[in-house]
Parts: structure tokens; sequence; C-alpha cells
């Protein structure tokens, strides 16, 4: 065995993955591997190629490597093994994951937290559905250093265009999922070519071998750069200290930092670095570290929040796209139920929707209604209270007792809700008004409300608010349309089009109709306003007198209107985060009145709107 | 990269996420304990709860009594456990003639317990045990969960566990089952030697040669035997460590009586 200078000092870890189908050929390169590099136990080898001669069998390397393990169920894989050598510079832990299709969950375990992958691909099959399968499960599980090893290169004659195809098919297949290999290595584990060295049968290859290639992976770097983020565990008084515990995730935490909390929105200043056996010249917490601290002044934080810094906070939401890997016995529906795990903090959360499957067979992303088993899909979750999440934030779902998926978070196209949600002045009394709701109802001779009609761009919300403005006013009403377009030419001005200020556009809006509603006006907007968390804030505001219309032409019919050719550009590219097209649209789940304006004409969708408005708030005669 | 800064790293790293499991039982689960069976690697286990709980120890210490343990380490026990402020439990075993007569003797013996720590968890009802296990110790060791669920009437099912990944452990306890807790299994024999090392982690005298042998591993007296060695100190046992191909467990009888032995007592609840 290879063996460093000082021997009584350790060396960094780093753990790879070994997967790969079943039958590639991963147990023959490791028991190879392991023999190369020295790493047997004396006499091993023999022991295995004696046993084989007397039961009549053909040497593998892969019984020397199962051997090892005592792996003698069924003659596969079943959870990962964990298996040990060194080179000069560093202990590497092998932790072989299992193949068969039916033991992802074992893969994925066994996986999740290695530095670099070793995929193994049969030069014979070339790259199969499982080599796809894992090549995407290793991309959301974050591991990017992957080195592809082209096994049993002897069984076909060594011969380099097989090489070269695989190494394109392969190459393409990690390009779809965003990742790259290191290297793609030509390799004989039987023959022991190229495994640590070559033997000279692949004139036309110059790269490393596999044990070389290994070497190039690089361990762990602690994201001390990063933005911190610490997600506390919990908070711990077992005496006159109150100290909150957790992990740095990234960042620096140092006495004296001014420290935000997410969700809860405290804020807090770091008093001390606590640790065991104390010392009190603690200071700073580095990304990796468990850290327990306490703050000048006491706020109340729980287990599941992260700290940051006051500026490079995590976003606030409660829905937002996930792209998982789904290891439930039951497909994935959307409408479930389940519990969500973001680090440390947990909600119930439902599956709104799911956007597509990616189907690792075809390499396409097809519409389904359900996630399969093993498979990976694209879904919308909405969790039943604010998460403080990034883009690329890791997820868990599980149901009962046991995880059942893992993903990555997208944020994009959802408004951050920190802001809606913080009211930044504070000291503010309301005033009591001396003219009641009622008597200002008496004089205009129906109550004031909010008649809010969503819908996509083009389903006709202000073609209905305009025409029912004119016949409510002709029949008596005070009435006034609030308007998207015109309102961003003087209030919202100063907002654009990122989810953040179409938020803040809609809180605004919200608000302006609250008003003129308790001021006794029929209030018509007209807005996309696409997000339900919006609308519902727009309710809040007007508590009661609200009443929300879904215009619900769907967005063929909308987009075949298209009257102001907005639809056009947002397909061309030149519109970006365009709701319908490259934005959501959140249908309503409750609404108090619908006009489906594909099937109605527009004086049919006046006619109902006014009989509802008749209804709802009749007029009577001073 | 310089190999002290290189040992510390390391072992900076292995501490950092045992302290983080240490910190999800306790935070996730009700009725939690730590199985305190005088070895090393429980040893380095308890010192790693007072780091993660600022020199607390906020669950009892369990030790589960054979009865045949040797002198020296009842000694430690009592010294120890007053010392760092634990509050202990023991448990007794029933005798040998009640276990399985189809396991071969020693493991027979060890069967004694697994017998004792089941009992212990049912009187007490514990949610979590805390156990000092390592994957490299053994094959089906290396196979286990950081949080692995036992079943009714305590068995391992090793064929379906639950999936474990980014830190997310399953911490949801059925009634009538319990989990089991394992914060060192990603320590290696030879991390735990350097741990003490460098954090001067008291163990028992036997560990040390004494006459030529020491003991890698204690047990019972009875089916525990010592190795050739001449290492005195932790820095010698270390640097022996870097030399040998023998296992650690090989001065264990149960270990190597019949095949699949050990994964017998390990389905039954052994540690």
């Amino acid at each position: 065995m290879p063996v460093s200078a000082n021997k009584s000092e350790a060396k960094p870890i780093l753990r790879i993955a070994m997967v790969g189908h079943v039958d590639h050929g991963k147990s023959t390169l490791v028991g190879r591997l392991l023999n190369d590099v020295g790493a047997l136990p004396a006499g091993k080898v023999d022991a295995v190629a004696e046993m084989c001669k007397r039961r009549g069998m053909k040497f593998e390397w892969a019984f020397v490597t199962d051997a090892l393990q005592a792996e003698k169920d069924q003659g596969i894989t079943i959870d990962a093994s964990h298996i040990n050598f060194s080179s000069d510079r560093r202990d590497y832990i092998l932790i072989d994951a299992p193949g068969h299709r039916e033991f992802i969950k074992n893969m994925i375990s066994g996986s999740s937290d290695c530095d670099g992958a070793v995929v193994v691909i049969d030069a014979e099959e070339g790259v199969c559905e499982q080599s796809r399968r894992h090549a995407l499960l290793l991309h959301l599980l974050g591991v990017t250093q992957i080195v592809v090893a082209v096994s049993k290169m002897d069984i076909v004659s060594y011969d380099e265009n097989i090489f070269r195809q695989i190494e394109k098919d392969f190459t393409e297949c990690l390009e779809r999922f965003e990742m790259e290999a290191i290297r793609i290595i030509p390799a004989a584990g039987l023959e022991g070519e190229n495994v640590k060295s070559t033997t000279g049968k692949l004139p036309w290859y110059d790269g490393p071998s596999l044990f070389d290639a290994l070497e190039e992976i690089e361990g762990a770097i602690p994201l001390n750069a990063g933005p911190l983020r610490i997600s506390i565990q919990d908070v711990y008084r077992f005496d006159e200290r109150r100290v909150i515990a957790g992990r740095v995730d990234s960042g620096e935490i140092s006495v004296g930092d001014q420290v935000m909390f997410s969700p809860s929105n405290h804020v807090g200043v770091v008093n001390s670095i606590e640790s065991w056996p104390i010392n009190s010249s603690k200071s700073v917490a580095k990304a990796g570290e468990p850290v327990g601290f306490t703050l000048k002044e006491q706020v109340f934080v729980e287990r599941g929040e992260v700290v940051s810094h006051n500026d490079n906070m995590p976003s606030e939401t409660n829905v937002f796209h996930a792209k998982v890997f789904w290891l439930g016995k039951t497909p994935l529906r959307s409408g479930a139920l389940y519990t969500l795990r973001h680090k440390t903090s947990e909600c119930s959360v439902e599956v709104e929707a799911i956007e597509s499957v990616i189907d690792v067979a075809e390499m396409d992303e097809v519409e389904f209604k359900h996630v399969p088993s093993d498979c990976v899909g694209e879904i919308i979750l909405r969790t039943d209270k604010l998460l403080a999440l990034d883009s690329g934030s890791r997820i868990v779902i599980a149901d009962e007792y046991n995880i059942v998926a893992g993903g990555l978070v997208s944020t994009e196209g959802y408004p951050d809700q920190r802001d809606a949600l913080t009211r930044k002045a504070t000291n503010i009394t309301a005033v009591e008004h001396a003219v009641s709701r009622r008597s200002r109802a008496e004089r205009n001779g129906h109550a004031g409300g909010v008649l809010w009609m969503t819908g996509l761009s083009g389903s006709g919300k202000s073609t209905l608010s305009v025409e029912l403005e004119r016949q409510l006013f002709a029949l008596g009403y005070q009435v006034v349309v609030l308007d998207g377009d015109n309102l961003r030419h003087g209030l919202n001005a100063n907002l654009g089009f990122s989810p953040e200020d179409r938020s803040e556009n809609i809180r605004r809006a919200g608000e302006v109709a609250a008003l003129f509603a308790e001021s006794g006006f029929i209030v018509v907007t007209a807005f996309i306003s696409p997000y339900r968390e919006d609308r519902s804030r727009a309710r809040d505001a007007a508590k009661e007198n609200f009443h929300e219309v879904f215009v619900s032409a769907d967005l063929e019919v909308c987009e075949g209107r298209d009257p102001k050719g907005l639809y056009q550009k947002a397909r061309a590219g030149e519109i970006s985060e365009f709701t319908g097209v490259s934005a959501p649209y959140e249908i309503p789940e409750k609404y108090e009145f619908e006009v489906d304006t594909g099937a109605l004409t527009v004086s049919e969708s006046v006619d109902a709107l006014v009989r509802y408005i008749k209804v709802n708030f009749p007029l009577r005669s001073n | 990269m310089d190999q002290k800064i290189s040992t510390r790293a390391r072992l900076t790293a292995l501490e950092s996420q045992s302290v983080f499991i240490l910190r999800e039982a306790f935070s996730q689960l009700e009725n939690i304990a730590m199985l305190w069976s005088l070895g090393k690697d429980s040893n380095v286990m308890v010192w790693l709860a007072r780091k993660a709980f600022f020199g607390h120890i906020p669950f009892p210490l369990v030790h589960v009594d054979t009865g045949k343990k040797f002198p020296e380490m009842y000694e430690f026990r009592d010294r120890y456990s007053d010392e760092w402020g634990a509050k202990l439990i023991t448990g007794t075993c029933p005798p040998v003639e009640e276990m399985d007569q189809d396991l071969p003797p020693a493991a027979r013996s060890a069967a004694r317990k697994t017998a004792g720590l089941n009992n212990l968890i049912a009187e007490h009802g514990f949610q979590g045990v805390i156990a000092g296990i390592r994957r490299d110790e053994e094959g089906t060791r290396a196979k286990e969960r950081v949080f692995s669920p036992r079943g009714e009437g305590n068995a391992w099912d090793v064929r379906n566990q639950p999936p474990e990944f980014w830190d997310q452990f399953r911490t949801k306890v059925a009634e009538g089952t319990h989990l089991r807790i394992h914060p060192l299994l990603h320590w290696s024999e030879i991390d735990i030697w350097r741990y003490i090392g460098q954090e001067k982690i008291p163990v028992v005298d036997l560990y040390f040669s004494k006459n030529g042998k020491r003991y890698r591993s204690l047990g019972d007296q009875d089916i525990t035997h010592p190795v050739e060695s001449d290492a005195r100190t932790v820095e010698e046992i270390i640097a022996e460590l870097n030399e040998t191909d023998t296992a650690e467990r090989s001065g264990r009888l149960m270990d190597h009586e019949r095949e699949d032995a050990f994964e017998a007592l390990r389905s039954r609840g052994y540690m």
C-alpha cells in the first residue's frame, strides 16, 4: 500500500460513489483497483482464486470485492458498501452503490455526501437507461465531479470507435443535466488495463488511468466565502445561558454581528460564541462548524429558522418550484399532502401541480399527471408557512415516518414575500372615522366593495371593467375602475415586472381599492394578479367587502386574442416573466364569481356581472 | 498539506458531523439515552455530547451490565459518571441459560447484553438509543443508517432501510419501536485514537500494553482476549494501528464462531 511519509498523521478523506447499471462491471473495477493499489490483505486474491478453482468457476475480481464485504445474498449489492483504500495523499472511501433500479433509495443514501462519483458504463452495452438515471440523480444530489469509466474494453477488442461513441452519447446526456465529466476513461477490469496503469492496449488513448482520475477529484471546500446561513437546530437553556445552536452552512458569524432570523424577521446582535471546553477567546465560527451563540438582547427564535446577515438574506416564500426525485411506493400526485423539511424547518406541504416528468428512457420531458416511483419530476409546492429559501436549496418530503423525496428548489417566478410582509414604520395608531360606513352607504344608496377581477392577459378584464363601470354608473352606482396599466403610470410608476415588483403592484392596488370601498365606492379592478398570496392580501385589506371574480378564459383563447401583441413578444423571448408563458398564473382556489369569457360574449359577461352587483350591492332609493 | 493541520482538519470534520447528529437526536426525540459501554468509542461519544451541549449531558448514560466486565471498567464507570455529572442508568442481564440455544456459545453470552438492553428500553420507554458503532468495525455495521429504526421486538430490517441523505434523517418513531442513533458511524478506529489523543479523553487502562499484551476491544471477560502489543500510550497505539492487518474485533470470540453469528445477533437488537 502506498503510505505517507509520516505515518502517525492523518490524511484527508475523499468519498467516491461507484454507480452505474448492474452488471456493467463496478465490482470488477473496484476489486482490480484495490489489488493494483496494494490495498488487499495478503493472501486474499489467492484464497478467492482457490475457492473459484474448487467450485469450477472462472476467477472474478468481483468475488474479491464481495468477499471483503461479505456480500453473500443474491450476488448483488443491496445496500451501499463502504470500501477503504489509501493513496499517498489521502484516504479513499469507495461507496459501492447498488445498480438495480429498485435500490435507488440506497444508491441515493450512499452517494449524497460524496465528493465525486465514478459512473461505470459497459463498453459492449453502451449508455443505458440506468446510466442516465444515475447521472440525473448525481446532478440532483449535488455530486458534480464525475469520472466515467467505460469498462470491459477487452470484450470489444479495445476498439476506439466504440469508446468514442459512448463518450459522445454520455457527454450529451450529462449536458442535458448541466454537467460535465472530469474524465472519460476506457478500462478493462479483468485484464487490469488502465485501472491503475496501462499495459499498452490503448495506444489511441493518452489520458489518465482510473486511479489517476480519482486523484484529480477535489475534496470539499468549506463555503466560507458564501453568504451567512445557519440552520437553527435548537435553543438550549441548560444553565443561565440561552444558547442558539445550529450549524454554519456557509459564511462566517462573529461576535458583534447583527443577524437576521428568517422567516420570523427578528433581528439580534451576537453577544458570544460558546464552546466546550470553554474558550472565551472564540469570536468567530466558519462554514461547516457546529455553533452555539448568545444574543445581546433576548429575541424569540426557534428551531427551523435560518440565520443570515442583514444583507444577502434568503427569500421568504410558501410557494416554489422543485425538481424532485420520488422514492415513494405509489406515484406522486398533485393535491397530495406531505411533510416538507428544509434544513431544520418542517411544515405541511401540498403538491400544487406536476409540471413535467423527466423520462430517462427517452431523455425527454413529458407531460404527466403523476411522478412514478424512482423518477424525477418538476413540481410546484405550496407550504402552510413561510420558508427561508435560496434558489438551489435542498428540500426533502416525508410521508409519515420516512423520507420519500428529495429535490432542489427554484424560486424563479415567485416573489420574495419578505418585503410585502414587513411593515417598515412602527408607532402607527389608526384613526377612528367620524363618518361611519353605514352613513356612507345610506348617502350613496349602496354599500361599498371591491370587485377584484383576476385572469390571464387577454382574458377581457379591462374590456369588461370599462363597460361594467359605464353601466353601473348609469344605474346610479358610485363606481370606479382601477386598471393595472393606468396605475402603473402614476402610483406604481416605480415598479417593474419582477415577481417582487408585481407583488408590490398588487399590494398597493389592494390597499387603494380597500380605501375606495371604505369610502363607499364599488371598485372594479382589472389586474392579472397571478399570485394567490397577493390576492389573499388584497382580500385581507378590504375585509368582508371583497369579491374575487375569476375571468376564466384559458391560455389558448387569450393567446389567440392577444390584443396588445404581448403573447407574441413573450413567445419570441422579447418579454421575460410573462404570465402564462414564462411566469406562473395561480388559478383562484376560492372566488365569489366566475366569468368564462371564452364561452360568453362581452355583453353576456357584463350582464352577468351587473346581475351579480345588483344582488350583492342592492340599490336603495334615497 | 502540513500533516498536523491535516489531522486536525479531519478530526474537526468528523466531530462536526457527530455533534450535528447528537443535536438532531436530542431535538427530535422525546426520551433518549446514550449507551455507555465504558469502551473507547463510547467515551469519545460522551465527550462529543459534552461538546454538543456545552458541557452538559442532557440524557442518561446507560450501562448494560453483564456482571462480567473487568474490575477496571467498573472503577472507571463510577469515577467518570461522577466527574462528568452524568445521570447513570445501569441494567442487569438475564442468565445465559435463558438465551437462544441455537446461537454458538460466545454469541449466546453476547446475546445476554441484547436482552438486558431490550429490557431497559421497554422499562424506560426510550424513543432513541445512541450507540457508538462504526462502519469500519464489521460488515453489517457498514450498512447501517445514522438514524436506524428498530421494529417491534427491537428487530433491525437490514433489507428495507429508510433513505437517508443531506443530513435529513428518519426522526419519527412509531409506538412500540425505537431508533438507534449512530453518531460515530463515519469514524474509523484510528480516528477514535487520534481524537482521544487530541482531546485527552480518559480511557480504561486495559487498552494499554502490559506484559506484551493489550485489549483492542473490550467486552465481557470470558469472551474477550487481549492481542499481542507493546503499545503503552495513545501515540504508540496509533503507530501500531498504522501497521496492522488484523481486524479490531479479532479478540471478540462471538464474531468468529459462525459466519452469520454477528448478523443474527444484530438483527435481534445487538448494537
